[in-house]
């Protein structure tokens, strides 16, 4: 039987810890991206568009992540759709992150005051007018704490990944215990290394909360 | 002719009936204050002028653009009517010289050199050249109220509808924003202006304006008005009975 030394152990895991990021960074852009267009149907003025988008948020948030890794999985693969691991991880990671950015951004868009709508229409503004020179460049300032806050719900819920065999660092930690028999030693290490990832993120989510608190700190 | 055309305005919330038909008719140059306890539809009438309510019933126009729900006949009226509301409402992540630009960018298209030279100009005129590079925040109530100002007159409006525009500042800052408001009046604007400060509307105003329960219960020059008001109504409002 090989011997196996904690810097075998470490290797091996900041190896698939790569993928960890990897998936955080795809899941939270995509996500990000896809909340984008999401918000403008949900603040739009289409009655359709807002009631859709409404629905798949509930849908999303209330239902385990878990739940919704196994449908992308198992389910497309019912239509006959052979989906590998990868994929549907990083599908239903996307789609997951866009309902919570989704309702994040739209609570700060709607935290901008009535007054400040109802001045720039007195101007003569239009509705994109608005949204592009006024409430956007207010709301943006607001949401960067908690989209970079969220960010680390996303670092942790590609751990669930490892369920449907996605091979990243809590999986990784899995195949490696199973050869060592140290699961004391493996997984404080895995535990390590997501809050390596998750740490700087929270702080830096108080950072910059409290400095965009100070340059408005009036309003 | 008349500059600004109130007939038979009507406006509803739910089953309140907030106006109850205001007829009023407002040529060039007048400075108007309208007075009245809270809830009897002063700013509500404000408010409709320049769209930021709908009406129910009835029409209004201003120098000859009717108020109508979309969009093209809104900004038409809007680019006529400009408003200074109570609570100031600047764009706090601009300075105060963006403040005023962004409208004239945006809604006129003009370049940003004139939009600055504008903007400086009309700062100079409330007294707050200085304070181009300020934000909003960085500025005392008046101020800001100043700024507010500057940017609506940045449109160049041919009328201006203020609501309550003192009635957030300090005491010791009203003035400053009064004494600017007397200006424009004193160089002919056209002004509309919801008002508690009984001794500027009788000092400025062309006509007095008192509004009760939805409808204009009495009007009439400022003389007129405040020394022998007819009805008991305005009578209590000012406190003589």
């Amino acid at each position: 039987m090989n011997d196996f030394t904690t810097w075998d152990i470490v290797r091996n895991l900041l190896l698939a810890a790569r993928w960890t990021i990897v998936l955080s960074l795809v899941s939270f852009m995509g996500g990000g991206i896809v909340a984008g267009i999401l918000l403008f149907l949900r603040i739009g003025s289409s009655r359709a568009g807002r009631i859709f988008v409404q629905g798949y948020v509930e849908l999303f948030q209330g239902t385990p992540l878990l739940m919704q890794l196994f449908l992308a999985f198992f389910g497309l693969g019912l239509f006959g759709v052979n989906v590998p691991a990868w994929l549907a991880a990083g599908l239903a990671l996307i789609l997951w992150s866009a309902a919570f950015l989704t309702e994040i951004w739209r609570g700060c868009v709607e935290s901008i005051v009535r007054g400040q709508w109802e001045a720039s229409s007195s101007l003569g503004m239009g509705y994109v007018q608005q949204m592009r020179h006024v409430i956007l460049p207010q709301a943006l300032r607001i949401a960067v704490p908690p989209t970079v806050g969220f960010s680390v719900q996303v670092v942790k819920g590609t751990a669930l990944t490892s369920i449907i065999g996605f091979v990243e660092l809590s999986k990784a930690g899995t195949i490696v215990t199973n050869a060592t028999f140290q699961p004391f030693t493996v997984y404080g290490l895995v535990a390590l290394i997501y809050f390596c990832l998750c740490w700087p993120l929270s702080k830096s989510s108080q950072i910059l909360e409290r400095k965009l608190n100070v340059a408005h700190r009036n309003h | 002719m008349s500059l600004i055309e109130i007939t038979e305005v009507k406006k509803r919330f739910g089953s309140n009936e907030v106006l109850k038909g205001i007829n009023l008719d407002v040529d060039p140059g007048e400075v108007i204050a309208i007075i009245g306890k809270s809830g009897s539809g002063k700013s509500t009438l404000l408010r409709c002028i320049n769209g930021l309510e709908t009406i129910d019933e009835g029409s209004i126009s201003v120098a000859g653009a009717q108020l109508l729900p979309d969009e093209l006949h809104l900004k038409a009226l809007r680019l006529k009517v400009g408003m200074i509301f109570q609570q100031f409402n600047l764009f706090p992540h601009l300075t105060a010289g963006r403040n005023v630009m962004l409208s004239q960018m945006v809604v006129k298209k003009t370049p940003a050199a004139d939009a600055e030279a504008m903007a400086r100009k009309m700062l100079e005129r409330v007294g707050l050249a200085q304070k181009f590079d300020a934000y909003p925040d960085q500025l005392s109530g008046g101020q800001q109220q100043r700024v507010a100002i500057a940017r609506a007159l940045a449109m160049q409006p041919i009328a201006l509808l203020c609501d309550e525009i003192t009635s957030a500042l300090d005491p010791e800052l009203v003035n400053e924003v009064l004494a600017v408001v007397k200006e424009l009046a004193s160089e002919g604007m056209t002004l509309l202006m919801v008002t508690h400060e009984m001794r500027f509307a009788r000092d400025v105003c062309s006509r007095v304006v008192f509004m009760h329960q939805g409808r204009v219960h009495e009007i009439g020059p400022p003389e007129a008005v405040f020394s022998s008001p007819q009805t008991p109504e305005l009578q209590q409002f000012l406190g003589v009975l």
